[in-house]
């Protein structure tokens, strides 16, 4: 197992913040890692800082063995969660000048095409779409046939059709062989995409491993779903989390039978509830205690 | 490195040739400013003008021997206390009712008026026979010739300096500059691209608004075409270089305005755009010196006006590349990516 990417003891400290506290991680080559966490929670600035465009305040990346240098800059394609490019280019323009800056370069044709670029080629860069956009910032993390691309945040502010052809853009990447490091808040893109994910609150990493693994070893069995409204005596006794955003109450159970036994009498109408397989959305309020789009 | 250079500076070009209000704006203004100047005070500089109180709206030369007299204006004005106001303001140098007997107004402050007055007592007199004429020749230098240089560096010097200094710090604040900082490109690859488009486009936009100036209104142009393009470029190097200083930190645009402007306007008045500072203190005068306008105005002037050689401008030349130098090397050192 050749390890790609390693993040060691790194630590980034703004006046009176500590945004990053000492995140180490590992990732494997050609594999999918997620970082997790609610906006705030540190992942952005550590993938800056392993991107190297922002300076850590102690810590070490490490490419391939070797710390992260002019191999990582022209191997590594980043895509950033906010970028602006340059006003009156086209697409091609842009796509252009970014593969110029590197030794390494991809069949353009084939970037154009993997993002669905070719009608798009002689738009001005201001004037493409929110979707349009993130396909266009994709491909320039492309241009060079990275080994290693970063996707930071990369749905946010998509409709969900595009999102699921993005996640299909990944998972392309990922077939030519490229390793994927990806920052997301969205428990569900993490579930379908990452092999390994870590999940970050308050700058410091709380879990990680396979997603599987770690709901696993976190739960033993289902979710019932209540909603708040129709229960009518006290759940005292037995193990619950009320989410009040939402207005439900969650039982998590490994015997689903017995504890819907226990249940009916406290609750007036089980027409409305739910049971389900926990997911990482669940996990993360475990683990913190707060909701992860908070 | 030259392909990376090469890409940023293409960028950077089309970005700039792309915009066309700001294009048209680089080119107008200067043309707008030289047209105007040479207008305003071109025409007036060294002209007497004598009001004529008469229902006419043509001099009928014939009424006084005075009126044929060369080099002097004379307007028709029907409304007398009018003229007489003007006369009072100095705006009229002479007025004179033609009649016998002739009468005529003048301001015992208006210099021109005092002349003009001689002139006139000249003009009635039998011919004198004491005076000794002396002649100097040589063509006088008209404003237009003189102010050229300066509004050409002036355009020069707010293109440079807000030119890069506003799209540098733009670049950053929206995150471009991070963008590219994720790529193999580096700080002195990314300046050396800005400070070459710059030069580039500001070049070009100067040759054509003088060459246009320079044929529509006939300026003087003593010395080598080649010897002045080189001081502007010179001198665009140094003034794109002292904007990148500025810019290399700065993440507010309205920081960058503040400190662009602290360099500008000492730098407009202390070089001499509009009037000479031969007249000023040596204090003052050495002050000038670090200013790279100071010499691209000097030396450019030597060369228009008094057909100065390479070899008498190339100490300019040389403080200019000096300063292109330092500047480029500085920006360099302290330029940074992001906002952090």
């Amino acid at each position: 197992m050749t390890i790609a990417l390693e993040a060691i003891q790194l630590v980034k400290e703004y006046p009176g913040v500590l945004a990053v506290d000492g995140v180490s991680f590992e990732v494997r080559e050609g594999a999918c890692f997620g970082l997790l966490g609610p906006n705030g929670a540190g992942k952005t600035t550590t993938v800056e800082l392993i991107e190297g465009v922002t300076p850590a305040t102690s810590g070490e990346v490490r490419y391939y063995g070797e710390p992260a240098g002019a191999r990582f800059r022209q191997e590594a394609g980043i895509q950033f969660q906010n970028t602006a490019l340059q006003d009156f280019l086209t697409v091609r323009e842009t796509l252009e000048m970014f593969q110029t800056l590197y030794a390494r370069k991809a069949n353009l044709d084939d970037v154009i095409e993997q993002c669905s670029l070719g009608e798009l080629l002689d738009r001005d860069n201001r004037k493409l779409s929110g979707g349009q956009r993130q396909r266009l910032l994709l491909a320039v993390a492309l241009v060079n046939q990275p080994r290693l691309v970063f996707l930071d945040e990369p749905t946010t502010g998509l409709d969900p059709q595009a999102r699921r052809n993005f996640w299909d853009l990944v998972r392309s990447i990922r077939a030519g062989g490229a390793t994927v490091v990806l920052t997301t808040h969205y428990m569900d893109e993490a579930q379908v995409l990452c092999d390994e994910i870590a999940i970050m609150d308050s700058g410091r990493i709380i879990a990680q491993g396979a997603p599987d693994d770690l709901l696993r070893k976190q739960y033993q069995g289902l979710i019932i779903e209540l909603r708040s409204e129709d229960i009518t005596g006290s759940l005292e006794g037995i193990k619950h989390t009320v989410i009040d955003i939402k207005g439900v109450v969650e039982v998590p159970t490994a015997d689903v039978s017995g504890t819907l036994n226990r249940l009916s009498p406290l609750v007036r109408d089980l027409n409305h509830i739910k049971i389900r397989q926990p997911n990482l959305e669940d996990l993360f309020l475990d683990l913190t205690g707060h909701s992860l789009r908070a | 490195m030259i392909g990376r250079i090469y890409a940023i500076f293409l960028g950077r070009n089309r970005e700039f040739i792309r915009d066309r209000s700001n294009l048209a704006w680089n080119l107008l203004l200067p043309i707008a400013l030289i047209f105007g100047l040479s207008y305003a005070f071109d025409g007036q500089r060294d002209e007497y003008t004598v009001g004529v109180l008469q229902e006419s709206a043509t001099i009928d030369t014939s009424l006084h021997p005075f009126f044929e007299t060369r080099f002097i204006r004379f307007v028709p004005y029907s409304d007398r206390d009018a003229a007489l106001k003007k006369v009072e303001r100095h705006q009229l140098d002479l007025l004179v009712e033609p009649g016998s007997p002739l009468r005529y107004w003048i301001n015992p402050e208006a210099t021109k008026g005092y002349f003009l007055e001689f002139a006139l007592l000249q003009s009635t007199a039998p011919a004198p026979t004491d005076i000794v004429k002396a002649q100097i020749s040589g063509d006088a230098v008209g404003y237009a010739d003189w102010v050229l240089p300066g509004i050409l560096g002036m355009n020069m010097m707010f293109s440079c300096l807000f030119g890069v200094g506003y799209v540098v710090v733009r670049y950053r604040k929206n995150g471009f500059l991070k963008r590219l900082r994720a790529t193999p490109l580096t700080a002195l690859e990314f300046i050396t691209a800005q400070v070459a488009s710059r030069m580039v486009l500001i070049m070009i936009i100067t040759t054509i608004v003088f060459t246009g100036t320079h044929l529509l209104l006939d300026t003087r142009m003593e010395g080598s075409y080649l010897t002045l393009f080189a001081i502007a470029a010179v001198g665009a190097a140094s003034m794109v270089s002292m904007g990148l200083v500025v810019a290399a930190r700065v993440t507010s645009e309205e920081l960058a305005g503040g400190l662009l402007n602290l360099i500008n306007w000492p730098m407009m008045m202390l070089s001499g755009v509009w009037f000479s500072l031969e007249g000023a203190s040596p204090g003052v005068q050495k002050i000038a010196q670090i200013f790279p306008l100071k010499h691209v105005l000097d030396s450019a002037r030597a060369v228009m006006l008094d057909g100065a050689g390479f070899m008498d401008v190339a100490p300019s030349l040389a403080a200019l590349t000096l300063m292109s130098a330092l500047f480029l090397v500085l920006g360099a050192a302290i330029f940074r990516w992001g906002q952090y």
